[in-house]
């Protein structure tokens, strides 16, 4: 079955079974990597993409409920991968392996949509789905609040 | 031989095998045979081993020593940026392929930024002699009349200047000076700043490649169904049944299951949890976790086991002091459970295979996958990518096995990926083990008698598993590989369970006399090195049995380490600041503190736990800690891992645990192997000790001591001895 969406803001369309997950249709059909495989049973949070502004696991997402949809992956979350989030996890130097940051990204660009002065309180909320072996939790966390002052300040100036 | 590392034992394993080698007419071992085109770039000249510089001025640093997070790619840049004078962002940092110019690549044992602390330095260094002598001969000047900067040899007299791309050829071209003469600490403008990491960017743009981001054209997809229990076979199972699905094209045995190959992923798994497969019951044990825990207190209790260390007469000691405490802890078995499943992805063409895969060991990747396809080692290229997590799971080989045998099979692209069930069920996990301590008080509070009986498996029949062939030149593989293999079976008879033995045989407290010895028990469940290895367990048992010591004697835990720590100025330093950091002895309302103070890798980290309890609920809030790693190359790095070593310890003090019944494990993913997550993540602060020794190693110290921390706090809040992990109140 054919199912469109839009990824990254671009049309894109799939002949595909419709219960591929969203995950392993931006994978392996559609070539970009950077979101993740971690545990297939929406319980880490790497494969987190968001459908229309809100923060999904692709690996529980069937490819059908993105049909007529908007997806958006690590890879669109700015065109110059300089989204403030972006910024702030390479100012604190959040990443360890790496591996779990693009759900941490996208889960993080979630709440930050929905609330630009997130609290600690509104972060564990938001961010408790997104494991992280390393170990970063402290500097994702930091990086939140330093992303909403990017935001802030580059807002206040303009 | 309680001291050995595993980079020793891995040198130890070889050397061992070279005797015998020797002894039966062989050759020596010395190089593994490989070729170095894949560790270099077109038109780059190579100043030593590490270095290279293209005409265009790019400097790349081959990363041998592979990046899983810890630092060691930003670490590596530093070293070289500092004696080229040049931004350590600015240098490109590089896995190299197999090259026998590194000797056997693994990485491990937290020491990749101790072990080329100099040799890096001075390899860099080299290349700025040879690069400034180039410089001088092109513009007829002296060199001690150039400078360097920016990566540009400079004659500051008349404003000229050459970039490193333009003299990188000429200098290569000299001999490589003997000595040099590195950076005096004073002159450093990168080593001991705060610095970003070097791989940072790719990392949140997505953009990083992993082994499982690899893409080629053609490339299908397996999935493995295996025996869920070690040492089963398969029995049946109905292709047909499956091979009709959406995108399958293949099923058949390997030798440790039978393999699904897809047109995707998905399909892939989809069709693996699909099969009809039956499995016959193989000849060896059935591991059970009820049961192990029974035979280690039954040997706690009969056997005395080999002293590892045996100071003084303990018994004696006993029974003459004032205060005795017996009382055994107990650790269970830990998955690895990185964040990236373990894959491997094979491209086989007539005249070479290109093996990629994220993996601490390279070299044994290289031997594995050659012989399976019965390819020269000169024709496999190994593609180290980024690690999604090591923590010593990827130093093992078996999913090249499997990939190389799929491969061999179809004879396509192949990427292997597990899943997070077939990573929680079939690891090389730490060991579940159990300690006997006994010890005596004098009435002033000295440890009149310390014995610390443990029980745990050896660690070397797997490390040996599959990896000793590729010590040697290809040619001695088969021999090496059944040398490792009768040594793997004979050594942990005749030297016990070493690795379980570092921090407990070594453990620093003044003691009148000391007994600590190992019984070798080996219930058959696959182990292996997990973040600290033997420390994981130690740091928790001895730095809570310490504890113990210091209520029995009225003491504050914090005093009663120091008054017997006063050999280890170290030790002493850490408690020190932490002491004041953390605010000892006055926590926040409703809080308790606990503290530990531990050793390993060379490295000694200090941990306050700060803690809550309500009910059975356990609730770490804060952790300060304090830390010797000698120079800190990077203190934000060094920050960054203690900060990750911990919350990684918390998981196992607090979370999760391996269990085996009737031989297969019980956890399957992380609803039942759980993870700390962000609302369970205390505030981490981490204080970094100054020194001018040289560094050691921070990936794995800020792992073993944690645990005892907590257990401690949780004591002080409840009085309640948790003397097993994970630690749970509602027992």
């Amino acid at each position: 079955m054919t199912i469109a969406f839009k990824l990254n803001g671009e049309a894109v369309s799939l002949d595909v079974e419709p219960e591929l997950p969203l995950l392993w249709a931006i994978r392996d059909e559609l070539g970009l990597t950077g979101t993740k495989f971690g545990c297939g049973i929406g319980q880490c949070g790497a494969c987190t993409v968001q459908l229309d502004g809100r923060p999904v696991r692709g690996c529980l997402t069937p490819i059908s409920s993105a049909e007529g949809r908007a997806v958006r992956t690590i890879e669109g979350l700015d065109p110059n991968g300089r989204h403030a989030l972006q910024r702030a996890w390479v100012e604190l130097s959040v990443p360890q392996c790496g591996y779990c940051q693009s759900g941490q990204l996208m889960s993080a660009a979630s709440l930050l949509g929905a609330n630009p002065e997130p609290s600690d309180l509104d972060i564990d909320a938001a961010m408790s789905g997104n494991i992280c072996r390393c170990g970063t939790y402290g500097r994702i966390r930091a990086a939140i609040h330093r992303a909403a002052e990017i935001v802030r300040e580059e807002e206040g100036v303009s | 031989m309680s001291g050995l590392t595993r980079r020793e034992f891995l040198g130890s394993s070889a050397a061992a095998a070279a005797a015998a080698a020797a002894t039966s007419g062989g050759l020596l071992v010395g190089c593994t045979s490989a070729p170095a085109a894949e560790s270099s770039v077109p038109g780059g000249a190579a100043l030593g081993p590490w270095i290279q510089i293209t005409p265009d001025g790019r400097v790349l640093v081959w990363a041998d020593k592979v990046e899983m997070g810890q630092g060691t790619m930003t670490g590596y840049a530093t070293l070289v940026g500092e004696e080229l004078d040049l931004d350590p962002a600015r240098i490109e940092m590089i896995h190299p392929g197999v090259d026998a110019r590194f000797g056997f690549q693994n990485t491990g044992g937290s020491d990749s930024l101790a072990s080329s602390w100099l040799p890096l330095r001075e390899s860099a260094a080299k290349a700025r002699a040879r690069l400034e002598v180039a410089a001088a001969n092109r513009l007829g000047v002296s060199r001690d009349e150039l400078s360097v900067d920016d990566g540009r040899v400079v004659h500051a007299g008349s404003g000229r200047s050459l970039g490193f791309g333009e003299l990188a050829n000429e200098a290569a071209a000299l001999a490589e000076p003997r000595d040099v003469v590195l950076k005096s600490p004073d002159q450093f403008r990168f080593i001991g700043r705060e610095r970003p990491r070097v791989d940072a960017a790719p990392k949140v743009r997505g953009a990083a490649k992993y082994g499982l981001d690899v893409r080629v054209p053609g490339m299908r997809h397996a999935a493995i169904v295996r025996p869920p229990r070690r040492g089963d076979r398969v029995e049946r199972f109905d292709a047909a049944a499956v091979l009709g699905m959406p995108g399958v094209t293949d099923v058949f045995e390997i030798s440790s299951g039978v393999a699904i190959v897809a047109t995707g992923t998905w399909q892939a798994r989809r069709a693996a949890a699909a099969l009809p497969i039956t499995f016959a019951r193989g000849e060896g044990p059935r591991p059970d976790s009820v049961e192990i825990r029974r035979e280690q207190d039954r040997l706690l209790s009969e056997e005395s086991g080999r002293a590892a260390r045996d100071e003084g007469d303990v018994e004696d000691a006993l029974a003459s002091s004032e205060q005795r405490l017996d009382v055994r802890y107990f650790t269970p078995h830990q998955a690895h459970a990185a964040m990236e499943p373990l894959n491997c992805t094979i491209i086989p063409q007539s005249d070479r295979v290109d093996v990629h895969l994220g993996t601490q060991g390279p070299t044994a990747a290289q031997d594995i996958a050659a012989h399976i396809l019965g390819r020269s080692r000169e024709d496999v290229f190994v593609h180290t990518a980024f690690l999604g997590g090591g923590f010593g799971r990827r130093v093992f080989p078996d999913v090249v096995v499997e990939c190389a045998e799929v491969v061999k099979h179809t004879n396509a692209p192949i990427q292997l990926v597990w899943s997070r069930e077939d990573d929680t069920g079939h690891d090389f996990y730490r060991p579940a083990t159990g300690h006997r301590f006994r010890a005596g008080l004098a009435a002033d509070g000295a440890i009149t008698a310390w014995d610390h009986t443990l029980v745990a498996p050896s660690l070397i029949p797997s490390m040996g598993e599959d990896i000793a062939g590729a010590f040697g030149p290809e040619w001695m593989r088969g021999f090496l590989n059944a040398a490792g293999g009768g040594l793997a079976k004979v050594l942990p008879r005749l030297v016990g369970p070493i690795m379980a033995l570092e921090g407990a045989s070594d453990q620093p407290y003044a003691a009148g006399s000391v007994r600590v010895a190992s019984v070798l028990h080996d219930p058959g469940v696959r182990v292996g090195i997990w973040r600290s290895v033997g420390h994981s367990n130690n740091g928790f048992v001895v730095e809570s049995f310490v504890d113990e010591l210091a209520h029995a004697a009225g003491d504050d835990p914090l005093e009663f380490r120091r008054g017997r720590l006063s050999e280890h100025p170290r030790h002493l330093a850490c408690l020190a600041l932490v002491e004041n950091k953390a605010n000892w002895g006055a926590p926040a309302p409703g809080r308790h503190q606990g503290v530990a103070v531990y050793e390993s890798f060379g490295t000694v980290v200090a941990h306050v736990a700060e803690v809550s309890v309500a009910g059975s609920r356990i609730r770490v809030e804060r952790v300060t800690a304090a830390v010797d790693c000698g120079r800190a190359v990077n203190p934000d790095i060094v920050r960054a891992q203690i900060e990750g070593g911990t919350n990684f310890g918390l998981t196992a003090a607090l979370k999760s645990a391996v269990t085996f019944r009737d031989g297969a494990v019980v956890e399957s993913n992380f609803h039942d192997y759980a993870m700390l997550r962000m609302n369970e993540a205390p505030e981490i602060e981490v204080h970094i000790i100054e020194s001018d020794a040289a560094p050691s190693g921070v990936g794995e110290p800020g792992t073993p001591g944690i645990a005892a921390a907590v257990a401690n706090a949780v004591f002080a809040a409840t009085g309640k001895r948790l003397r097993e992990l994970p630690l749970r109140l509602d027992a």
